[in-house]
């Protein structure tokens, strides 16, 4: 069978790869296009380790199809940051050590950015069920929330970075 | 040297780690991120059945299918002696470990592998195996350890002939080993007691849950030597024990630590690599392997699950003067449970003259168990701290008091031999009793527990280096992979000793074949052992560039002084010249000895062992039997906390799992035997909507054999978590839930049997 030819727009990039039906737009990412900090953790949509942003909204990519991707625009664990400028929640996240093996790290951060998009002021329980869909195993979600809860402040300009 | 009463500038602070800015762009690579040029996909056939005997194994259809380049099986693995080696922490039989990889004639539990294919795609790969044709004769299965216990019970093992008892068997056992420690007379101990409890207790078996699934890519080149890239909590253990199951040099191998995403114990042993070496060798490709979140759980790990009876007597003045504990816990398919450091954790907080320990490693259809975040402590410390409890109350005692009229101080001597030295228990106690949390209110319906945990912390053999290059700047390296955060401990360690700010010093792990050995990643050694080895390193350092100082100065060595990074002359005596400092003395590198740089291997020996207390607060939804944590606050002795957020963090994560232990995780089998609950979503972890935020509370009596005062710290706290939570339920309900986990349906039916009383 032949394969599907896709555009999409990826971390700002006018972006074209092939896929098959199967493959999952995780798949497509990391296999196809080199993409690996999007991590696959589980593949049945429970883990969150391969949290992207696409046309605004917070998914795993692992329940997407790579071939559903087309025409829209993906930002990546690897678009976060602008250049070598860190999202202040990448840079919350170092401060508070809200990382122990980094896995699900990346996950976290794209879920955490997407909370702020929609929420720029978010209650500690509004964070903590946003991130619900984003497992982390070895933090015990206190220094991830602190971080979270941080950069939101920053980016409403109540504090400095 | 020892720093632990220095003015210290860079220990004890919190600067971002090393890699950090890698590990949150998702530049970081992990076990599954590798790739190689002409790289083929390796998937695993695993047992349907609990319990089968391989009758054969056709692969000629799979080996058919275009893009398939290699099939195995453990026929592709040489025999090896059914016998226990040391591996630094404890037993390792590799006949059990190479059968585990690819079993040998019989399937042994659901999951088991079978056989393994490579192929040109992942897509091939997958239905490739489907393509093999294996005859089972199934065979009678058993799960419960109980069960399995019992005479007539499916035997998993002819050969197995249960250890530590006298006479020798004749008949094959489920029981491996059976394991007695003793001190003074628990017998006469218990006549002498005026109020006794007892209870039996049961844990489940629970995953470690790391988010990432096991991963490798491996290559077998023409020349017999082999890379191995995968992530695992020691490169130096994948390269051995590939090396002993393939009957490989292991100079031949060379391991390459990737970034690991978490293992808590379940990364200490091999699942993938030997049978991607030996797919590799047959097809003359790389192969990569990675499982699935299902094959994780059927077929890694987990813990043991266990039955605990436990019995206290103790005097009405609260003297503990008596303890009985059996021990049984499930090995799964092979040998080897934690119950070994069961017998020994629960009861070693303790100073009680007369103890009994019996302990039973016995093996069902279950997968082998791997270690887990300080392995059997958890289920022996669920009982133990549980009975305490019921303890306290019948004596109409604080639960606290009662353990420091009982706890462990320096001198104790344990029931399994050592005596205790430079133990911080009672100190941890004190500020657990005087945490504003311990005093505060409760509404009514809420509940309040408390427990503790102990964990040995090893040291071990360990290599870590300090390179100074030629512009000045400076690496550290460490033989052991970093799994929470450790790169940022170590270089700290050095930036210290090189009076130099933390982030100037960057951390590496390099791979088997460019640093000395080091022991895995495990028995929270790493901070400690490599702290130990890169101190000294540091200071081999600054010894040789005083040494070129004083070369270049041309005064005596001893009247060199080296502070904040730099040379200074000892004193007016030794002369008036400028300091040097690092890049100076670097740039001269060439003309003063070459280059600058120490790697220490040592064994580390004084790992102080730990202690913890948790406060719990509970509610408990009488409607859904959900149990709702309010508060939690861990109070551990930390030795030293070389980076203060990274110790933090291991505590804050191992009373999460705990906390998942507590409440939620399990391991459910259907009526063939077989796993129901094999993914994330049935199989629940913690999420962050579960749990409050968790306050780390670090009491520092410093390890007096370490040079920085340093202690393990990443185990004790999963110990306390399920007794404390027990025990807060128990406060808020009245009820005593004995049977991991208190699940919502479990803890209603308790609820609803239970005759309507008021808790106390």
């Amino acid at each position: 069978m032949s394969k599907h030819h896709v555009s999409a727009v990826i971390n700002g990039e006018p972006t074209e790869f092939l896929c098959e039906t199967q493959q999952t737009l995780l798949d497509v990412l990391r296999d196809e296009i080199g993409l690996t900090g999007s991590k696959e953790g589980c593949a049945s949509g429970d883990c969150g380790a391969c949290s992207v942003i696409v046309d605004g909204r917070l998914i795993c990519s692992c329940l997407m199809l790579g071939c559903e991707a087309d025409g829209t625009s993906i930002t990546t664990i690897e678009g976060i940051a602008q250049g070598d400028h860190l999202h202040p929640v990448q840079q919350k996240f170092l401060e508070h050590a809200a990382l122990q093996c980094g896995f699900c790290t990346p996950g976290l951060i794209v879920a955490s950015k997407a909370l702020l998009d929609e929420n720029p002021n978010p209650t500690e329980e509004e964070a903590r069920y946003w991130l619900a869909g984003n497992l982390c195993r070895c933090t015990g979600y206190d220094k991830v929330i602190r971080a979270v809860m941080d950069a939101a402040a920053v980016m409403r300009g109540e504090k400095a970075a | 040297m020892n720093y632990i009463a220095s003015d210290l500038k860079v220990v004890g602070t919190r600067p971002v780690r090393p890699d950090g800015v890698e590990k949150v762009t998702g530049r970081a690579q992990f076990g599954a991120d590798m790739r190689m040029a002409g790289m083929l996909w390796g998937k695993v056939l695993r047992s349907p059945h609990a319990h089968a005997k391989i009758v054969s194994i056709d692969a000629s259809k799979a080996e058919k299918l275009p893009g398939v380049k290699a099939v195995v099986t453990s026929k592709d693995f040489p025999h090896i002696a059914n016998e226990e080696a040391f591996v630094g922490e404890g037993p390792m039989n590799f006949r059990d470990l190479s059968r585990n990889c690819l079993a040998w004639d019989k399937a042994l539990y659901e999951g088991h592998a079978i056989a393994a294919v490579a192929a040109s795609t992942q897509a091939i790969a997958d239905a490739a195996v489907e393509l093999i044709d294996v005859k089972y004769e199934v065979l009678p299965y058993v799960i419960d350890v109980e069960d399995a216990m019992k005479d007539g019970a499916p035997i998993l093992h002819d050969d197995l002939f249960t250890g530590g008892v006298e006479p020798k068997p004749t008949k094959p056992s489920n029981i491996a080993k059976v394991l007695t420690f003793k001190k003074g007379d628990a017998e006469a101990g218990f006549k002498d007691a005026d109020v006794v409890v007892e209870g039996r207790y049961t844990t489940q078996p629970v995953h470690q849950a790391y988010i990432e699934p096991h991963a490798c890519l491996c290559s077998y080149n023409a020349d017999g030597q082999v890379t191995v890239y995968s992530s695992s909590q020691g490169h130096f253990m994948v390269r051995a024990y590939c090396a002993k199951l393939l009957g490989i040099e292991i100079s031949d191998i060379r391991a390459v630590p990737l970034e690991i995403g978490g293992g808590f114990g379940g990364k200490t042993l091999v699942y993938l690599e030997p049978v991607a070496i030996a797919l590799s060798k047959k097809a003359g490709r790389p192969v990569k392997m990675q499982m699935t979140r299902e094959e994780v759980f059927r077929a890694s790990g987990p813990t043991s699950g266990a039955v605990i009876e436990m019995k206290f007597g103790a005097k009405k003045d609260g003297t503990i003067v008596a303890a009985r504990q059996v021990l049984k816990y499930q090995a799964g398919g092979f040998p080897g449970s934690p119950v070994g450091p069961g017998c020994m954790c629960g009861l070693a907080m303790y100073d009680i003259p007369n103890v009994e320990v019996i302990g039973y490693d016995v093996v069902s259809n279950r997968p082998k168990v791997a270690a887990y975040r300080a392995p059997g402590a958890p289920i022996s410390s669920f009982a133990v701290e549980s009975a305490m409890d019921e303890l306290a109350r019948k004596l109409n005692m604080d639960p606290i008091a009662l353990r420091e009229q009982n706890g462990a101080r320096n001198g104790t001597k344990t029931h399994y031999g050592p005596t205790h030295q430079n133990i911080g228990f009672l100190a941890t106690l004190e500020a657990a009793k005087n945490h504003p949390h311990y005093k505060s209110p409760l509404k009514p319906g809420q509940g309040r527990g408390i427990a503790c945990g102990f964990w040995f912390n090893i040291g071990g053999e360990t290599s870590a280096g300090c390179h100074v290059a030629e512009d000045g700047s400076v690496t550290a390296t460490s033989g052991n992979p970093d799994i929470g955060g450790s790169r940022a401990a170590i270089g700290m360690m050095v930036a210290e000793v090189l009076g130099l700010p933390a982030e100037q010093v960057r951390t590496m792990i390099p791979d088997t074949s460019s640093i000395g050995f080091s022991f895995l990643t495990g028995g929270s050694r790493t901070t400690f052992s490599i702290g130990m080895a890169v101190t000294q390193a540091a200071e081999r350092v600054v010894e040789d560039l005083k040494q070129r100082a004083a070369q270049i100065w041309e005064i005596p060595a001893d009247a060199v002084e080296w502070r904040d990074g730099k040379a200074y002359p000892a004193g007016s005596n030794a002369g008036a010249f400028e300091p040097l400092d690092l890049a100076a003395l670097a740039l001269k590198a060439g003309r003063t000895g070459g280059p600058i740089g120490a790697e220490v291997s040592l064994n580390a020996q004084g790992a102080g062992p730990g202690f913890g207390a948790h406060i719990c607060d509970v509610e408990v939804d009488k409607e859904t039997g959900a149990v709702k944590i309010l508060r939690y606050t861990a109070v551990q002795d930390v030795g030293k906390a070389i980076h203060p957020s990274y110790v933090e963090g291991q505590i804050q994560g191992g009373a999460a799992q705990g906390i998942g232990w507590a409440l939620n995780e399990e391991y459910i089998y259907d009526a063939k035997g077989k796993m129901d609950n094999a993914g994330f979503l049935d199989y629940r972890v913690p999420v962050a909507s579960d749990v409050p935020m968790i306050e780390a509370v670090l009491v520092e009596v410093p390890n007096p054999r370490h040079p920085f005062g340093a202690r393990g710290v990443g185990e004790v706290p999963i110990v306390p978590p399920m007794a404390a939570i027990a025990n807060a339920i128990r406060s808020a309900t009245g009820l005593r839930m004995p049977d991991l986990p208190m699940s919502p349906p479990k803890l209603r039916a308790a609820l609803d049997a239970a005759p309507k009383t008021s808790p106390g």
